[in-house]
C-alpha cells in the first residue's frame, strides 16, 4: 500500500509551506496584508499537520526509499525584494499549495476506497482551507501583477 | 433658546411607540441678524456627517447667515444637531478660504489662475500617459462631493484614463459597510430605515456611538426612551459612551474582539433556538457553516476573549432573541477594528437567523461615516463599478462601456478597484506619480502618519489637491484648487437610509472658487477624452445633465434613481431609492419579500472569503446557486494583529467627539465648537490613572512603534487597560505642519487593513503612556459626553494615595458662574461643564406642524 507515501508526502508538504508561508510574510513586512495574512495561513498549515497525526500514526511511516522524493518541493530558502519580488515570492507559495492541494485530493481518493471516515473527516477540515489559501494568493496576485509586470520599478 | 453646545440634542419630544417622531424646528442664525432680515431660505441637507438632515440655509446680502432644519424632511423632521446648526454656514464663510489657484514654483505655492493651474496638471498628466499609462495615475476623493461631482470622476477615471486607481476616504468610514451587505446580501443597499426606531422594541448599537456621531438619529431614539414603551438598548462598545449610559446590557469589550463577541451571540440564538427555522430554509444559505464556525463560542469563552461579563452576554442575547422587532446600528468600533467584515456581516447573521429584515422596526442600518459617502459607493468613484456592477461580471461591464459609449477593454476590470492604502503603497514604491487628491485630508486621517507624510512628500508625486482650504495635505501639492462647496453649488446625496437630498446653490463662491464638477469636466475637456464617435466623453452643461445622465447608470439596479427629478426633490424633502416606476414615491425598506440580490447575473459582488479576502469566482459562486437567498458569511475569530505586550502595555483606539468632524476643517473654524473642543486629549481610567500615579489634565506622551502623541489627559470611565484619542485634531491650526509636540491621533495607528473591505484597523493599536509634565488645569476634553470625567472611584482606594478624585469630578455650574470658554476651562483643576453661552442659543420649535410621513404605498399600507 502507497498510501503511507502520500501521508508523508502530504505532511512534508504542509510543513514546507508553513515555513514558506511564514518566510513570506518576514520578508514583506511592508505588505501589511501578505504580512499579516501570509502568519494566519502558515499556522493553519500547522494545524493540518497536527490533524494529520493519528492518521500517521495508524498508517505508519513509509519505507524510505519508497518515496517518490521527485514529487517534493523545496519551500522557500529567501524572499525576493521589490513588487516584482512579491509577485514571484507568492507564485511560488502558489505552486506549493497547489501541491498540497492535489495531494489531499489523492489521500482524499484513497481514503473513499479505504471507507476511513476518521482520514475523511481529516480532509474535508482541511482541504477546504488550502482551497480558500489558493484563492487568496490568486487574488493577490491579479491585484499585484498588472502594475507589477507593466509599470513598478 | 437653548445652549446646543451644553444641551446637544436640545429638547425632548417623546413619543411612543409606532406614533410618528414629532417635528421640532431648530433654527440659528448669525449674532446681530433677524428672522425677518433673511432674504431667502434655500434648499439643502446637511453635510456634517452621515445622517442627511434636511436644511434650510438662510440667506442675507449675498452670504450665508444661518440654518434652520425643514420641518417636512423625512430624516430629521426639522432638527438639526450641534454641528449641522454652528458649523455648516460658518464653515464655509471664513477668511482662510481658498480663493485662487496655487502652484508649486520653486518650492513654494504661489498663487496663480485657472488656465495656468489646469494646463500644469493637464501636461504632467498627459506626460505620464504617454511614458507610463493609465497605472501611474490615482484618484482619492471624498465622502463628501456630490453624486455627480463622483459620476463625472467614475467616468473619467474609469473611461478617460483607464485607471484601476480610484478610492475615496470612504474606504476610511463605510467600506465595511458596503462590504458587509454585499457578502450577506449580494449587493450594497441599507435593508433598513430611520423610521425603524419609531416602531422598534429593542435596539443594538455595535460599536456606533450615535449620540456624538448622529445627533439626530440619537434624538429621535431620545425621544422614544421618554415616551411610554421605550425601546430595550444594548451597548457594545469599549467606552462609556452616552449610548451606553442608557443601555439596559453595556457591552464594553477589548478592543480588536468583535467577532469573538458576535459568535458568542450568534451562538445563544442557536442555542436557545432563538431561530426562524422557516424564513433560514426560505431564504438563506450556509446555515450550518455559521453553526460550525460559532460552537466553540460560550458565553463563558467570550467573557475569556473579550473581558466583559458572561451573564451580560446571555442577557444581550436574550434581549435580541425575545424581543419582536429589533433594530441594529454598525458603525467604526466595528468598521474600522480587527475583522471588520466578518464582524459587521455577524450582525447581518443575526437578523437573518431571526427572519428579522423587511419589516417595521426589524432594520438593519450598516452606517456611514459621511453625508455623500453612499454616492460615491454608488457612483464608483471608489472601489467599485457604477452602479453596484460587479467588476467580474462581463455584461455588467459591457453595460457601463455602452452607456459611455467607449470601448470596454479601457474601463479596468481585471482585478478590484485599487483600495486607498495599496494606492498610497504605490505611490510609496514610485509606481504611480500623480495623485488626485479632492476634499479629504489623508495628511491627517490616514493610518501612521509619519509613513503618510514621506509619501504625500515624494519626490516622484505629481500631487492636485482640490478643497475650501490649505489643508495639511494641500501642503505638499503641486498644484492647488479652490472647490466650491456645500451652499456654493448644486447637486444631490443619499443619506445612510437612501435618502436622496437636493442642495441647491445659495450663494456664489468665494473669489475663483469652482465646483468640483466643474473643475473635473474641465479635466475631461482639456485632455480631450472622448467617446467612440469622437465626441466628448463628458459634455454636460451642469449637475442636472450629471444627475439625468446618472439615472440611466442606475435603470434597473438595485440604486434605481429613474422616477427621481431634481423637481421631485424641489419643495419635498428626502425620497429613498430606489425610486422608479414600481416604486414611484420611493422604498422605505428593502427585502420586504426576502428576495435578495444575489443572483449571479444581478449582484454586484461573487464574494470573498472573510478571513483572507481571496474572491469566491464566478464559477463557484455560480455553483452556489444562491438564486435570490441571503448568504450567511461568517470567519474563525482570529486576535488582533497588533496585542498589548511589555513594552507597549495598552490597548489604543481612536474616535470622534460630537463637536467636530473629521479632521475639523469646518467645525474648527465654527468658534462654537471650536470653543466647545479646542485641543486634543488622550482617555485613561480611573484604575490605570491610579495605578500610574497620573492626573487629570497631566501632559502626557503616548508612543506606539510608529510614532508618538502629546496631550493632556482625561482621567474617564473608559475600559482599564485602554486609551482612546480623538483623530480630529491635526496641524493647521498649529503652523500647518507638525512640530515636535505630535497631537494627531493617527500618528500611532497601524498600517493593516480589513482582508475584504480593506478598511484601516484605525482603533486597535499597542501603546505606551508616559506622564512629561504635571497639568496646569484639567485636560479641555468635553464633559458632555463619551469624554467626561470619571464618575467611577477607583476599585483599589489605596493605590490612589496623594492624589484627590474628588478633583477630577463635573462640578455643577454655580450662581454666577460663566460657562466654560474654550482656555478659560484650564485655569484651576477643576473641570467645569462645557458649555456654549450666549453665543450657541438656539431656537427650537415644537410640533408647528404634523409630522412628516415617508411617502410611498408601503409606509401608508
Amino acid at each position: 500500500m502507497k498510501l503511507p507515501t502520500y501521508l508523508g508526502l502530504l505532511e512534508k508538504s504542509e510543513s514546507t509551506l508553513a515555513e514558506s508561508f511564514r518566510q513570506v510574510a518576514r520578508g514583506h513586512g511592508h505588505e501589511p496584508d501578505v504580512h499579516f495574512i501570509c502568519q494566519t495561513l502558515a499556522a493553519q498549515c500547522d494545524d493540518h499537520q497536527q490533524a494529520l497525526k493519528p492518521v500517521l500514526d495508524r498508517y505508519g511511516e513509509a519505507e524510505v526509499d519508497d518515496e517518490p522524493a521527485r514529487l517534493h518541493a523545496d519551500g522557500l530558502s529567501e524572499t525576493r525584494s521589490g513588487p516584482l519580488g512579491l509577485l514571484r515570492d507568492l507564485q511560488d507559495l502558489y505552486l506549493l499549495a497547489s501541491l498540497v492541494d492535489i495531494t489531499w485530493t489523492m489521500v482524499k481518493q484513497a481514503g473513499q476506497g479505504l471507507r476511513d471516515k476518521e482520514l475523511l473527516d481529516v480532509v474535508a477540515a482541511c482541504d477546504g482551507q488550502t482551497t480558500k489559501q489558493l484563492k487568496w494568493l490568486s487574488t493577490r496576485m491579479k491585484q499585484a501583477a498588472t502594475q507589477a509586470l507593466l509599470i513598478a520599478k | 433658546m437653548v445652549d446646543r453646545i451644553a444641551e446637544i440634542w436640545g429638547s425632548r419630544t417623546p413619543y411612543a411607540r409606532e406614533e410618528r417622531w414629532p417635528v421640532r424646528v431648530d433654527q440659528v442664525l448669525a449674532e446681530g441678524v433677524q428672522e425677518s432680515e433673511v432674504q431667502r431660505w434655500v434648499q439643502s441637507a446637511c453635510v456634517l456627517c452621515s445622517n442627511g438632515c434636511g436644511i434650510d440655509i438662510a440667506v442675507k446680502d449675498g452670504s450665508m447667515v444661518g440654518v434652520r432644519g425643514r420641518s417636512m424632511d423625512i430624516v430629521n423632521h426639522g432638527r438639526l444637531g450641534p454641528k449641522g446648526l454652528f458649523a455648516s454656514w460658518q464653515g464655509m464663510n471664513h477668511k482662510d478660504r481658498l480663493t485662487k489657484p496655487l502652484i508649486r514654483e520653486n518650492g513654494v505655492l504661489v498663487e496663480s489662475d485657472w488656465d495656468t493651474a489646469m494646463e500644469r496638471i493637464v501636461s504632467r498628466s498627459r506626460a505620464l500617459l504617454d511614458e507610463k499609462g493609465p497605472l501611474s495615475h490615482g484618484f482619492y476623493t471624498s465622502g463628501q462631493l456630490f453624486l455627480e461631482e463622483y459620476y463625472a470622476q467614475a467616468i473619467v477615471g474609469k473611461a478617460g484614463i483607464g485607471t484601476p486607481h480610484m478610492d475615496g476616504n470612504t474606504r476610511l468610514c463605510t467600506a465595511t459597510s458596503a462590504a458587509a451587505m454585499k457578502e450577506s446580501f449580494g449587493s450594497d443597499g441599507q435593508p433598513g430605515s430611520y423610521v425603524d426606531i419609531d416602531e422598534c422594541d429593542a435596539m443594538f448599537l455595535f460599536g456606533h456611538n450615535m449620540a456624538e456621531t448622529q445627533t439626530v438619529l440619537w434624538m429621535r431614539v431620545l425621544d422614544r426612551l421618554a415616551g411610554p414603551d421605550k425601546p430595550r438598548i444594548v451597548c457594545v462598545d469599549p467606552r462609556d459612551t452616552e449610548v451606553a449610559r442608557h443601555a439596559e446590557v453595556h457591552l464594553p469589550l477589548r478592543p480588536g474582539t468583535n467577532l469573538a463577541l458576535m459568535h458568542g451571540l450568534v451562538r445563544e440564538l442557536f442555542a436557545n433556538r432563538w431561530i426562524d427555522e422557516d424564513y433560514i430554509a426560505a431564504h438563506t444559505m450556509n446555515v450550518e457553516e455559521l453553526r460550525a464556525t460559532v460552537e466553540p463560542w460560550t458565553p463563558e469563552a467570550v467573557a475569556e476573549t473579550c473581558g466583559v461579563a458572561a451573564e451580560d452576554v446571555r442577557r444581550a442575547a436574550e434581549i435580541f432573541g425575545t424581543s419582536d422587532r429589533v433594530l441594529s446600528t454598525v458603525l467604526q468600533g466595528f468598521y474600522q477594528s480587527s475583522q471588520a467584515t466578518a464582524a459587521s456581516c455577524a450582525v447581518n447573521n443575526m437578523h437573518l437567523l431571526r427572519g428579522m429584515i423587511g419589516k417595521p422596526g426589524c432594520g438593519i442600518l450598516q452606517m456611514n461615516g459621511q453625508p455623500t459617502a453612499q454616492n460615491n459607493r454608488e457612483c464608483g468613484a471608489d472601489g467599485d463599478l457604477s452602479g453596484f456592477r460587479n467588476w467580474e461580471n462581463p455584461q455588467h461591464v459591457q453595460e457601463l462601456a455602452d452607456l459611455w459609449n467607449v470601448d470596454a477593454a479601457i474601463i479596468p476590470h481585471w482585478a478590484p478597484p485599487t483600495h486607498a492604502m495599496q494606492i498610497f503603497r504605490y505611490i510609496e514604491q514610485g509606481s504611480m506619480e500623480f495623485l488626485w487628491v479632492s476634499a479629504t485630508n489623508p495628511a491627517v486621517s490616514m493610518p501612521e502618519l509619519p509613513r503618510i507624510r514621506d509619501i504625500l512628500a515624494s519626490e516622484s508625486l505629481f500631487l492636485v489637491v482640490q478643497d475650501l482650504y490649505l489643508t495639511e495635505t494641500a501642503q505638499y501639492a503641486d498644484v492647488v484648487l479652490p472647490a466650491a462647496g456645500w451652499g456654493e453649488k448644486t447637486g444631490t446625496f443619499t443619506n445612510v437610509n437612501r435618502t436622496v437630498h437636493l442642495s441647491e446653490q445659495a450663494v456664489d463662491p468665494p473669489g475663483e472658487a469652482r465646483s468640483d464638477l466643474d473643475t473635473f469636466l474641465d479635466y475631461s475637456r482639456r485632455m480631450g477624452f472622448t467617446q467612440l464617435d469622437g465626441t466628448p466623453l463628458l459634455d454636460w452643461k451642469g449637475p442636472e445633465d450629471a444627475f439625468t445622465a446618472w439615472k440611466e447608470c442606475t435603470r434597473g439596479r438595485p440604486c434605481d434613481y429613474t422616477g427621481i427629478t431634481y423637481e421631485k426633490l424641489r419643495g419635498g424633502s428626502g425620497v429613498p431609492w430606489p425610486c422608479n416606476e414600481d416604486h414611484p414615491d420611493g422604498t422605505v425598506r428593502l427585502y420586504r419579500d426576502g428576495i435578495f440580490p444575489t443572483d449571479p447575473e444581478y449582484c454586484e459582488t461573487y464574494g470573498h472569503d472573510l478571513l483572507t479576502g481571496g474572491t469566491v469566482g464566478p464559477e463557484t459562486y455560480k455553483a452556489m446557486d444562491p438564486g435570490g437567498r441571503a448568504i450567511f458569511k461568517t470567519a474563525p475569530y482570529h486576535p488582533a494583529h497588533e496585542t498589548p505586550d511589555e513594552d507597549y502595555p495598552f490597548r489604543y483606539t481612536t474616535g470622534r467627539t460630537v463637536y467636530h468632524f473629521h479632521t475639523r476643517t469646518k467645525t474648527g473654524r465654527a468658534p462654537q465648537l471650536n470653543d466647545a473642543a479646542p485641543a486634543a486629549w488622550v482617555e485613561i481610567s480611573v484604575n490605570d490613572a491610579s495605578d500610574l500615579g497620573l492626573g487629570e489634565g497631566d501632559i502626557v506622551r503616548v508612543e506606539s512603534r510608529r510614532g508618538h502623541i502629546t496631550a493632556a489627559l482625561r482621567v474617564g470611565d473608559i475600559r482599564d487597560g485602554t486609551l482612546f484619542a480623538p483623530f480630529h485634531y491635526g496641524y493647521w491650526d498649529q503652523g500647518g505642519t507638525p512640530a515636535q509636540e505630535h497631537r494627531a491621533a493617527n500618528e500611532l495607528t497601524i498600517t493593516e487593513w480589513d482582508p475584504v473591505s480593506k478598511q484601516p484597523v484605525l482603533k486597535n493599536a499597542a501603546v505606551r503612556i508616559e506622564k512629561i509634565a504635571d497639568g496646569t488645569g484639567p485636560s479641555l476634553a468635553p464633559t458632555t459626553t463619551a469624554s467626561r470625567p470619571a464618575t467611577h472611584k477607583p476599585a483599589d482606594s489605596t493605590s490612589q494615595t496623594g492624589r484627590d478624585s474628588g478633583e477630577s469630578r463635573v462640578l455643577p455650574p454655580g450662581p454666577g458662574q460663566q460657562p466654560a470658554h474654550g482656555h478659560g476651562r484650564r485655569s484651576s483643576r477643576r473641570i467645569l461643564p462645557t458649555a456654549g453661552g450666549s453665543a450657541a442659543q438656539a431656537t427650537e420649535t415644537i410640533a408647528p406642524v404634523e409630522p412628516p410621513a415617508v411617502a410611498t404605498k408601503e409606509e401608508r399600507a
